[in-house]
């Protein structure tokens, strides 16, 4: 088993996590707004 | 003489069967396995019966089905044409895209949280098969937990992985073992008293602006932060497009039917073209459909946990049932139906299927976003 691999994977898999959060945020804060600006 | 001559020509007939050896039988039993469960379970039938019927095609000694030496074989060159530069998996996106309705997720966007949280399985798995496999097989396999066949594809592909034919059995076998899957996950992690929190449910108003633009928002915010991911999702976003414009009807269902008809019969067979015995019979096949249900648990309990979590901050009365959270893995509509239903078992006046399909239809999006931050972080 490569347990050296851990040291590259497992900031992946942080920086995937946070990443893919930032994304949807994003998105959740677009469409909130364009809720709202559209039913005015 | 002209007897043996006879014989001889005539056991030359037969000649083949010579070529044949164990690990091809063992791919013909997948392949009718892939057949019988495609038939009598109806587990995604479209794709396990192409698949599990391409399979004994290509396991036949010296198939003609497949390139042998300079003679080129038909799903040889549909790999070529289709899969090698992901075209396949990219138009069937067009009309998945077209089939979803994200009216419901857009009247609770703050929902999308929860397709994001079940994403965690696929990038635990990267850790845990970076221990076993390359890390671009290993990338490979924990796209599994992306529970979308199309992505898997795309993403296996691009990082060109020797596994595509384990990785397409597993990713779309467990697809159709969600109901078998997710339930004792979600029972492991929640009490019965979370399990039986009502959730009420107001229908709120999307604007038709909303709607069209939301497709769009999606392609650029996404294409912004893994560019890897722009095919990805603007396929999906573009037939949603189709759907929702409303000038574009005829497209929209030729998207959702004959497009995706047509390219879910070459995807399966071709994807085939990928489980010779030789790519397949061997130790590493067992390992990554382990891997892959290692995904799919995981997957599971990111949502459920992020759930929980969120539960300790909202004031009583408007905790969130935690088995919402289970939803956000991009298997649709079963894994919101499985919420559901589980839901309906604990309290039969419980209705969690608004918000159980609202989560899984979160899923399919961040479940492609995940596939492009991938690529992006394996430097695609």
């Amino acid at each position: 088993m490569n347990f050296a691999s851990l040291s590259q994977t497992l900031p992946m898999m942080l920086i995937g996590m946070v990443g893919i959060f930032i994304v949807i945020v994003a998105i959740i804060l677009v469409i909130t707004l364009l809720g709202k600006l559209s039913n005015r | 003489m002209e007897t043996m001559n006879f014989l001889e020509q005539f056991l030359e007939l037969f000649s083949n069967f010579g070529n044949l050896n164990w690990q091809m039988l063992v791919m013909w039993v997948v392949g009718g396995l892939l057949i019988y469960l495609a038939i009598a379970k109806k587990m995604e039938p479209s794709l396990l019966l192409p698949m599990g019927f391409g399979t004994i095609l290509v396991n036949l000694p010296l198939s003609g089905a497949i390139t042998q030496g300079d003679t080129e074989g038909p799903l040889s060159v549909l790999f070529e044409a289709g899969m090698s530069n992901e075209l396949f998996p990219l138009l069937l996106f067009i009309g998945i895209g077209a089939m979803i309705d994200f009216g419901p997720l857009l009247e609770k966007p703050w929902l999308m949280l929860f397709g994001a949280a079940a994403q965690f399985g696929i990038f635990f798995t990267l850790c845990i098969a970076g221990l076993f496999f390359p890390l671009k097989d290993a990338a490979s396999i924990a796209i599994i937990g992306a529970a979308d066949g199309p992505t898997a594809i795309f993403v296996a592909n691009t990082l060109m992985s020797d596994y595509l034919g384990p990785i397409m059995v597993a990713a779309y076998s467990y697809m159709a073992l969600v109901p078998i899957v997710q339930p004792p996950v979600i029972r492991a992690l929640t009490t019965k008293k979370e399990r039986c929190i009502r959730m009420s449910y107001q229908k709120g108003s999307v604007s038709r602006t909303t709607r069209i633009l939301f497709p769009v928002v999606v392609t650029i915010l996404a294409g912004l932060v893994a560019p890897a991911s722009v095919a990805l999702v603007g396929f999906l976003m573009f037939g949603n497009l189709l759907r929702e414009c409303g000038v574009l009807n005829s497209l929209s269902e030729t998207a959702q039917n004959a497009l995706a008809n047509l390219i879910t019969i070459l995807l399966g067979m071709t994807v085939a073209s990928q489980m010779t015995a030789d790519k397949f019979v061997r130790p590493d096949t067992l390992l990554i459909l382990a891997l892959g249900l290692f995904a799919f648990v995981f997957d599971t309990a990111g949502g459920v946990i992020f759930a929980k979590v969120l539960n300790i901050f909202l004031p009583e009365g408007k905790k969130i049932n935690p088995m919402i959270g289970a939803a956000g893995i991009s298997a649709f509509p079963m894994s919101g139906r499985v919420v559901n239903q589980m839901g309906l078992a604990e309290d039969n006046q419980n209705f969690l299927l608004m918000y159980s399909i609202s989560v899984n239809v979160s899923g399919q999006i961040a479940s492609v976003i995940a596939g492009g931050l991938l690529l992006a972080l394996m430097g695609v």
